[in-house]
């Protein structure tokens, strides 16, 4: 009886110090960022607060804030368009749009961007190409996208998919070029034959460089794909914005202004997540 | 740990039954090596004849850009010689291969391995099985005394650390030669003794053919059966010394008589070269 009272008391307190030391980490962490995060916090809600004045006085001083919704319109706007079944299919096609374009830039991109990077005839025919077309901002594309493709939609894939493709290819190429030769020589000597180095060294080299491709790369594709779904289409959160427009639902365009910077940042974030197993090694060098 | 053991016994066989080594020996064949054409035609290393016997130990000593990290390449494969050959077995020197293990100065452990997938990088491109490739690493990382950090990144270890686990990868193919670019340059003085002491440790238990390249007049001597004084511009060797001094050797030697006078002799070799070369630029 003793004995088991002594002994749950003892896991008593094992789980109390396991959930102290938790308290602990949280506390020094919150500790440490402190300031960082009250600054954060400080100017979101300033921002908040210089929106929500600045439309209640219907500030006009050549920024004409008169057609301006407030937060609060806007944040009412959005809780009801959450129990709206059409607004997800909006932001539903917007991401498949993506995530069809950008696979295709992934694959393309890091296959084109290591072949540049190894091979100088490669390199000598891809450059002017990159030259040329990378600058072409996604809007200016549309016309052509839209007569080229069959449809659409295959069009405003093809604007997103451009948009993507040139980072990752640019970074896959500055990463592969950055492998050091002295781990090429090493594995030569070690019996490795060109795939296997590609393999275990030029590909695990670029690595670092060919994540920061890939997050530019989706940032910019959501970019593009805004600039196609503003021009045509039915659907996708880039036409729920300028549909709002031509409604004159002006709460509506910030909604969706205010999605696709979520997602935006969401995606990239994820895209880093998804990298970060395979730059487990990257990151014990900083520690 | 038995898997270790036996394999430490499998390792030093050539030795431990007596044999004599007959692999490791290398022929350098009236070899020179030039780069470039025309105006920017530079030749590295004149004409140079040179053999290598089994399972000795050769060190190339030489001031800076004076060739002898070329004429090691060209040993390595990584430099095709512009004139002769390098015969290492009989068999012409083609590109690199395994049987010719090399050690960098420079740090050169995949920075993504860890140090045990690092030593297993050669016997797994080998096409060894996994179980094989893990007793090897494991016989080699008890070799270096770095059992306890096998699942550590490179960039977690100390200069001399990655340097001991760059030599257990080149050993870990069994090669019939190692070739060793001034690999304890970047240390510091206490860690490059102790790398020292350890090489030749494994070098006698190998009983493997090393051809080491420095600029460091004491660390030729101290390690090798053969110094090879080298000149620069262009690269030539100038005195092919025999250090006959007791094996196994500590540090304690550098203040013997013997030693002392084949440092003298190099130094004052050394010395002239430069002055050559000193006063070429001058004119």
């Amino acid at each position: 009886m003793t004995q088991a009272t002594v002994n749950s008391k003892e896991e008593l307190s094992q789980t109390e110090n396991k959930s102290s030391q938790i308290r602990l980490v949280m506390v020094t962490w919150l500790r440490n960022n402190i300031l960082q995060l009250s600054v954060g916090f400080l100017a979101l809600t300033s921002g908040l607060i210089a929106w929500h004045l600045l439309t209640l006085f219907n500030f006009n001083f050549f920024i004409n804030f008169e057609n301006v919704p407030s937060p609060i319109k806007v944040f009412s706007a959005f809780f009801t368009h959450l129990g709206d079944s059409e607004f997800y299919i909006h932001i539903i096609v917007s991401i498949k749009r993506i995530l069809i374009a950008y696979c295709f830039a992934v694959v393309l991109g890091v296959l084109i961007g290591v072949a540049t990077g190894r091979s100088k005839i490669v390199r000598a025919a891809v450059l002017p190409y990159i030259e040329i077309i990378r600058p072409i901002p996604a809007v200016a594309w549309i016309p052509m996208a839209i007569l080229m493709w069959p449809t659409e939609e295959s069009s405003i894939i093809y604007i997103t998919f451009l948009g993507a493709l040139f980072p990752i290819i640019l970074n896959t190429v500055h990463g592969v070029e950055q492998t050091p030769s002295v781990l090429i020589r090493a594995a030569q000597s070690l019996g490795a034959n060109s795939l296997q180095i590609f393999w275990h060294v030029i590909l695990p080299a670029a690595l670092p460089s060919i994540t920061a491709g890939l997050a530019i790369g989706m940032g910019i594709s959501w970019f593009s794909l805004l600039a196609g779904e503003i021009i045509s289409g039915q659907y996708g959160i880039g036409y729920f914005t300028w549909n709002a427009y031509s409604l004159i639902n002006y709460p509506d365009i910030v909604v969706g202004m205010l999605i696709i910077g979520g997602l935006g940042t969401l995606s990239t974030f994820l895209v880093r997540k998804l990298m970060q197993p395979a730059l487990r090694w990257q990151k014990r060098v900083r520690a | 740990m038995t898997v270790a053991a036996t394999a430490v016994v499998k390792m030093p066989k050539k030795q431990q039954t007596g044999k004599k080594i007959d692999k490791g020996q290398v022929s350098i064949n009236s070899v020179e090596i030039s780069f470039g054409k025309g105006s920017d035609y530079n030749l590295a290393v004149q004409e140079t004849n040179l053999e290598i016997k089994p399972g000795e130990f050769v060190c190339i000593l030489g001031p800076s850009g004076c060739g002898k990290s070329t004429l090691l390449n060209s040993v390595a494969g990584y430099i095709s010689p512009t004139k002769g050959q390098v015969l290492v077995d009989g068999s012409e020197v083609k590109g690199p291969s395994p049987d010719r293990g090399m050690v960098f100065q420079q740090y050169s452990l995949f920075p993504w391995k860890t140090v045990k997938d690092n030593i297993a990088f050669g016997p797994k491109i080998a096409g060894l099985s996994d179980s094989e490739c893990s007793s090897i690493t494991n016989t080699f990382l008890s070799m270096i005394g770095l059992s306890n950090i096998a699942n550590k990144y490179p960039a977690e270890l100390s200069g001399g650390m990655q340097q001991r686990v760059g030599i257990a990868r080149a050993l870990a193919n069994y090669p019939s030669v190692l070739l060793m670019d001034e690999p304890f340059g970047a240390l510091d003085a206490q860690t490059r003794l102790m790398m020292q002491e350890n090489l030749l440790k494994i070098w006698s238990e190998f009983g493997i053919t090393v051809l080491f390249v420095t600029h460091d007049v004491d660390e030729a001597i101290f390690l090798a059966d053969r110094v090879l004084v080298m000149s620069a511009s262009p690269g030539a060797i100038i005195k092919d010394l025999k250090v006959d001094l007791p094996r196994p050797r500590d540090p304690d030697l550098a203040t013997d008589d013997n030693f002392v006078a084949l440092k003298k002799q190099c130094l004052s070799l050394i010395r002239s070269e430069s002055m050559k070369a000193f006063e070429e630029h001058n004119h």
